[in-house]
């Protein structure tokens, strides 16, 4: 009995409110949130946050220019300020007008070789190292105004005490009060997913498991897009992928998947992981057929192939996903397409999904961040805001093969998205460039010499070519 | 990207730097970020496989030889400065510069440091000389495959021999100049 003697009134009472508080603050989470989730309807609370923010922004960045100003230097806006003047034109052409500025003769005698033609390869070297299309896709996208994130911020300097005082405010909001929301959200979608799907998994195959398999997919997902704020604006929802056809994106993050499978359902391709998400991989299996691949069958083409092509013949089955970059961009540009999932034969639904980095940059930089680095910067941000529009679906044509149509599918994607359509390969992330592309430049400009050159010998007698 | 560098420029180096390259303050806050952002290494300077891993770079024929134009005699890291200095090379020339003060020191991006630049790529054992060996090894670069030695080597010898004005068989600076007319 001693020790209780001593309890102190106090302690009750901090245990009566913190047991109300939890209560009330769990009920709204379901009120709000969690209810909304399962049944697919939005309150608006999320756009309404949005709105605010956005004003919120544009008085911090006319706040800087201001401060700017005052201190007498322009501000470094990364698109504004170009730095290289040029327009694009072909080797020939430039050389030849360098050749021409060069000299005071007629270039009819068209010299084979000038010593000034390297005055192109100089110049084209030089404006690559100043700015280049490729690398600059590989790190998060600089932002012209400024989101009250000290990671995307280039111009601070203490400009005023508002203004602090704001990105302070900010920093308790986040890290207080945001985060830990969405941690708690997040490990409620998750664990419920795991759960349910495999309780699915002991219903036999048919229509029900079917139905309930897509009803607990699209309520988990959905719980995670609101463990991320993520406030997604739904485009030509009637192009939507039906069963039996591949549903290809741009990639930008491991979030992408989410964004989609919120709305939709599909069957996931993927290396099956260890870990967490091994475990979630194979729980998601048992409700419905995805295809994942042990990290030896990845390198096999053929039996990725024939796996892909089984899937898509049986109409019953869900539609695949597939992210033909193969790694993730900055969602600036679109990078080239590999062919694999082009020569099924199926047909193809492109989807395009641009983010709005203002709120909180969704790129994920894998050799800066790990996955759980990553996750919790993406939950420390404002939010995430982005637009994913449904193209009409495209089918292989007559006489075009896999990679033109590849290519096709991403020209569209790019158009819709906004973003640039680049050649280049993502996998430059890592590794480096084929030499065929500097051969084929070595072949152009050796074309300019020796085709002089044949024109020359035209004139001359046969006998001194045997030599 | 640009705030994972933790050490900002600073107003007095940017100062320095536009004294003594010409660029505007905004165009070097661009070119530190771009400089950071090639500097996987994060050390404040850049090496040889930094500037290669630029694709486009690492397609241009003369790639290399354009990177080694960065690094100052037998070094293997460039700073900051060093880069500016080089860049500076390819700043247009401004209207309002071509009437400066003559006893000031020649700019960086004067159409003769141009010159140099260029003639640099070339004299790669800076004797200030072209021999027909080191335009013969441009000329391979430029080309790859695709022309025989014999072609090659008649063009050198045609070029050297239009270019050489003092007979010794290969092309000074001097002449290099008169014959690009730039």
């Amino acid at each position: 009995m001693g020790p209780f003697l001593d309890f102190n009134p106090f302690d009750n009472l901090l245990c009566i409110l913190l047991g109300i508080s939890f209560t009330v603050w769990f009920t709204l989470l379901l009120v709000f949130i969690i209810v909304p989730a399962i049944f697919g309807v939005s309150f608006g609370i999320r756009r309404l946050y949005m709105k605010t923010l956005l004003k919120i922004f544009e008085w911090a960045t006319h706040r800087i220019e201001r401060g700017a100003k005052d201190n007498n230097h322009l501000l470094y806006k990364p698109y504004s300020n170009a730095i290289i003047a040029k327009e694009p034109t072909s080797l020939e052409e430039e050389i030849n007008e360098i050749r021409r500025r060069g000299s005071n003769r007629d270039l009819d005698s068209a010299s084979e070789f000038e010593m000034s033609d390297i005055f192109y390869f100089c110049r084209r070297g030089v404006e690559s190292i100043m700015d280049d299309e490729v690398t600059k896709r590989f790190s998060a996208e600089e932002l012209e105004s400024w989101n009250l994130l000290t990671r995307s911020n280039y111009n601070f300097q203490h400009i005023s005490l508002r203004l602090t005082v704001l990105w302070g405010l900010g920093v308790v909001i986040r890290y207080g009060f945001l985060l830990p929301l969405r941690v708690t959200l997040a490990f409620t979608g998750v664990g419920l997913l795991v759960v349910l799907t495999s309780i699915i998994g002991f219903l036999p195959n048919g229509r029900m498991k079917n139905f309930f398999s897509e009803q607990v997919h699209l309520m988990c997902y959905r719980i995670c897009v609101r463990a991320l704020t993520a406030i997604i604006t739904y485009h030509d929802s009637e192009n939507k992928p039906k069963n039996g056809g591949i549903c290809v994106a741009n990639h930008t993050s491991p979030i992408d998947v989410i964004i989609l499978a919120s709305d939709g359902c599909y069957a996931m391709v993927g290396q099956i992981h260890g870990g967490l998400m091994g475990v979630i991989q194979k729980s998601m299996v048992k409700a419905c057929p995805h295809i994942w691949f042990e990290r030896s069958e990845v390198k096999d083409r053929h039996l990725v192939a024939k796996r892909l092509s089984d899937h898509v013949e049986d109409t019953t089955k869900l539609p695949i996903l597939i992210f033909p970059e193969g790694t993730c961009i900055n969602n600036t540009s679109v990078m080239m397409f590999k062919k694999g999932s082009f020569e099924i034969g199926s047909t193809v639904y492109p989807v395009a999904i641009k983010y709005d980095p203002r709120f909180g940059d969704a790129f994920w930089n894998s050799s800066q961040f790990g996955m759980v680095n990553y996750l919790l910067r993406m939950m420390s941000s404002w939010a995430i805001v982005c637009s994913v529009w449904y193209l009409p679906p495209m089918t292989r044509e007559e006489g075009e093969d896999a990679v033109q149509f590849a290519s096709r599918v991403k020209a569209a994607i790019a158009r819709q998205g906004g973003l640039v359509d680049l050649l280049w390969d993502g996998g430059l992330k890592r590794g480096k460039v084929k030499d065929t592309f500097k051969e084929e430049q070595q072949k152009l400009y050796s074309k300019m010499l020796v085709g002089t050159q044949e024109d020359r010998s035209l004139d001359t007698p046969p006998s001194s070519h045997l030599n | 990207m640009g705030s994972r560098a933790s050490t900002l420029l600073r107003e007095e180096e940017i100062e320095e730097i536009k004294k003594e390259t010409g660029f505007s303050h905004s165009q070097i806050t661009r070119l530190y970020s771009r400089f950071t952002s090639l500097d996987k290494g994060e050390n404040g300077t850049l090496s040889r496989e930094d500037f290669q891993r630029i694709p486009e770079l690492a397609i241009n024929p003369l790639g290399d030889r354009i990177i080694n134009a960065f690094f100052p005699e037998g070094e293997d890291q460039v700073n900051f400065r060093g880069f500016m200095r080089t860049l500076a090379h390819f700043r247009p020339i401004e209207d309002n510069e071509k009437n400066k003060d003559p006893t000031a020191s020649e700019p960086l991006n004067s159409r003769s440091n141009k010159l140099l630049f260029a003639f640099r790529l070339y004299d790669l054992d800076r004797d200030d000389k072209i021999s027909r060996d080191e335009l013969l090894q441009v000329l391979r670069m430029m080309v790859g495959v695709n022309i025989s030695d014999e072609q090659l080597g008649s063009i050198a010898d045609r070029t050297i021999q239009e270019a050489d004005q003092n007979g010794d068989n290969s092309i000074s600076f001097n002449e290099f100049i008169k014959k690009v007319c730039l």
